[in-house]
């Protein structure tokens, strides 16, 4: 029995064999082989080489009907390297000498990957990733045998990984899974956002999960504390079972029933609604009592595919999502690719600082027929009047008007076609760059409403990758800095007589909660589970008091002291509730 | 049995890099020749495009072709025209 210690990402108890997702990083070991395993082994080098040369060619003609023949061309090199006489001869060289196919591969693989990226060249680094990129492929074909595909699995599974980008979560079976465990990555990954969507239990930041499991193993990950205990005995498999029926059981006493109106008790309203990306997780919005969806993210029809996602696609998912939510509202994100969410290679270019680089709204401003091809999908899908646009990443008002332009073209093209879409269809602004922020009365002159984007707002306005493990410490919503510009963003909106929202994660935590409603803020947009309790944190306070401790924290100079307060407050106010509702 | 063996300097816009390299390598693999590249008396298989780009042959590079086999001498033609080019 292992005991590791994590981050706590998202709550709840969960004991299950693992799914061991090999992202970059394969778990190869190194055997001995019989003399009589030799010729085996090197049939199933053949056999893994065969397949995914037949993955290769499927995929070129995939890129070449998408992209065109020149973009497929990409792979050319890739089909030589499976071809390679060196190469394959030097992994046989090694087999001979009682090596198993994984490791003398992997071997092979990595020699070459080194020399090519020690030559001081450009495009033989790149060269490099192709090789990386067609050594995966081989690996997975060996490996499969080893490890079942996760569609495969009869029982569910806890996945661990070393990360998780969403390109893998994007095709993971989320009805097969009942918890996540990751070495990297903090409360607002990409992997602890998904987890506490779907109410599924999770650890991240463990560092070393993927050095003590392996694949097959019984873990107990516990969500609450942060713990994962890999082989645990019978003993404490118990005590979990224990304890997580005990909270289950407290966690229905805290929940608010579904129609408890998001109401002060001095009688101001706001409307609670969920941040969902999945169509898996459509019926959580109902089911936590969510007004409607003031997020949906958009990345999940594009990422991790081979090709681009049809208009017909689109709207197909963009439909089903308005339909099933109406009469409330439904908030679509037009894409934001890039950052850490890339199409498959071809298109995307690998940035050193991807949030600053060519994504959301800059990338879809230059890929207009991408960009298009979402706009008629999100119009045509408008006919319930119950959608929204939102344009992410927006850093300054030439380019809302230039994406408005083209959302214009889009829609005299559909009248021209005589197809029926939303007329009077809102159009938001994201707004998560501080110069966003700090332009706000530029912006609200131009479009219907903003949606404050804490995750990147606060990243981007302290200058903290929250993905970075070194510097995650200092990403703090708390920061004054940070409640300085959200609190001016809602005032100047409210100036303009336009409403403000927010799908940050900071609109799920209660104790943020208390302090953005004083400011005036409108709409929370948030994972579905934190609904019940942002509902119940809203009914038991007064508009007045939130107020006021606005008035006093914004002349606090430190995040500690900051969240020192809203605690000290929210103990006077909510008395016995207090750990219920401000614990996670 | 044939031989060709000739000095050659690169002409190919990006040297033997990326594309060229993985053309040089068909045209290679096309006859039955041994074909060998050679750069700073650094011998390699010119069949192997992870041995022809660890060369790292770039733009105006000597390099030595070395064909050996019943058509080498079509061979050494062929893949010296395409070495010559521009147009890689």
């Amino acid at each position: 029995m292992v005991k590791l210690k994590g981050i706590a990402a998202s709550g709840g108890i969960a004991v299950g064999k693992v799914y061991y997702l090999g992202g970059d990083e394969f778990c190869i070991l190194k055997k001995r082989i019989s003399y009589e395993e030799i010729s085996r082994e090197i049939y199933r080098l053949e056999e893994a080489l065969i397949a995914t040369r037949k993955e290769i060619v499927n995929l070129q003609k995939k890129i070449s009907d998408e992209l065109g023949f020149l973009e497929a061309k990409i792979f050319e090199a890739h089909l030589l390297v499976l071809e390679d006489r060196v190469l394959i001869e030097d992994v046989i060289q090694q087999i001979k000498k009682r090596v198993n196919v994984e490791y003398a591969f992997s071997q092979s693989i990595k020699k070459y990957i080194d020399i090519l990226t020690n030559i001081d060249d450009n495009y033989l680094k790149e060269r490099a990733a192709d090789i990386k990129d067609i050594g995966k492929r081989v690996l997975r074909k060996l490996l499969k045998k080893d490890f079942p595909q996760i569609h495969e699995l009869k029982e569910k599974v806890v996945v661990v990984a070393h990360d998780l980008s969403p390109a893998d979560t994007a095709s993971l079976p989320k009805d097969k899974i009942i918890g996540f465990v990751t070495d990297i990555g903090g409360s607002t990954s990409h992997t602890a956002i998904l987890a506490r969507n779907l109410s599924i239990p999770a650890v991240v930041g463990t560092e070393v999960a993927t050095q003590h499991i392996k694949g097959g193993e019984l873990v107990v990950v516990d969500g609450f504390e942060g713990v994962v205990v890999v082989n645990p005995t019978e003993r404490t498999i118990k005590v979990y079972q224990k304890k997580s029926a005990q909270i289950r059981r407290t966690i229905k006493v805290t929940f608010a029933p579904k129609t408890l109106k998001p109401q002060t008790i001095d009688g101001k309203r706001l409307v609670i609604s969920a941040n969902i990306e999945f169509p898996e997780e459509l019926p959580l919005v109902e089911h936590f009592g969510a007004e409607g969806v003031g997020l949906y993210r958009t990345e999940y029809i594009f990422v991790g595919k081979t090709h681009l996602p049809s208009e017909e696609e689109q709207f197909k998912a963009y439909y089903n999502v308005a339909r099933k939510i109406k009469p409330n509202p439904v908030i679509i994100r037009t894409i934001d690719i890039g950052g850490d969410k890339f199409l498959s290679r071809p298109e995307v270019p690998q940035e050193f600082t991807p949030f600053l680089g060519w994504r959301a709204i800059r990338f879809c401003l230059a890929r207009p027929e991408i960009f298009k091809s979402q706009l008629r999908a999100i119009l045509r899908a408008s006919t319930e009047k119950n959608i929204k646009i939102m344009f992410p990443m927006i850093s300054g008002i030439e380019e809302l008007r230039k994406a408005k332009i083209i959302l214009q073209e889009c829609k005299e093209a559909l009248k021209k076609e005589g197809k029926s879409f939303d007329e009077d269809i809102s159009v938001g602004v994201m707004i998560e760059v501080p110069s966003a922020a700090l332009t706000a009365d530029i912006l609200a002159k131009e479009c219907d409403f903003f949606s404050i984007g804490t995750n990147d707002l606060i990243q981007y306005a302290l200058a903290v990758d929250r993905a970075n493990e070194k510097v995650a410490y200092l990403y703090e919503p708390a920061h004054p800095a940070v409640l300085r510009l959200i609190r001016d963003v809602i005032s100047i909106a409210h100036r303009n007589n336009i409403w403000v929202g927010m799908c940050g994660e900071m609109a799920g935590e209660a104790m943020f909660a208390f302090l953005l409603l004083g400011m005036g803020l409108d709409e929370f947009s948030i994972p579905p589970p934190r609904v019940p309790k942002i509902k119940r944190l809203i009914s038991k306070v007064k508009f007045s008091d939130a107020q006021k401790t606005v008035d006093a924290v914004i002349k606090l100079s430190t995040p500690k002291e900051v969240e020192k307060h809203l605690q000290n407050i929210l103990r006077e106010i909510l008395k016995d509730d207090f750990y219920t509702i401000i614990g996670r | 049995m044939e031989r060709f063996e000739q000095e050659i300097i690169v002409g190919n816009l990006h040297g033997l890099h990326a594309r060229p390299a993985a053309i040089f390598v068909q045209i290679a693999n096309k006859f039955d020749s041994s074909v060998k590249i050679e750069k700073d008396s650094e011998v390699v298989d010119g069949k192997s495009i992870i041995a022809v780009l660890s060369l790292g042959v770039s733009k105006g590079t000597r390099i030595r072709l070395i064909i050996e086999g019943n058509d080498a001498e079509e061979a050494g033609r062929e893949l010296k025209k395409f070495l010559e080019s521009n147009n890689g």
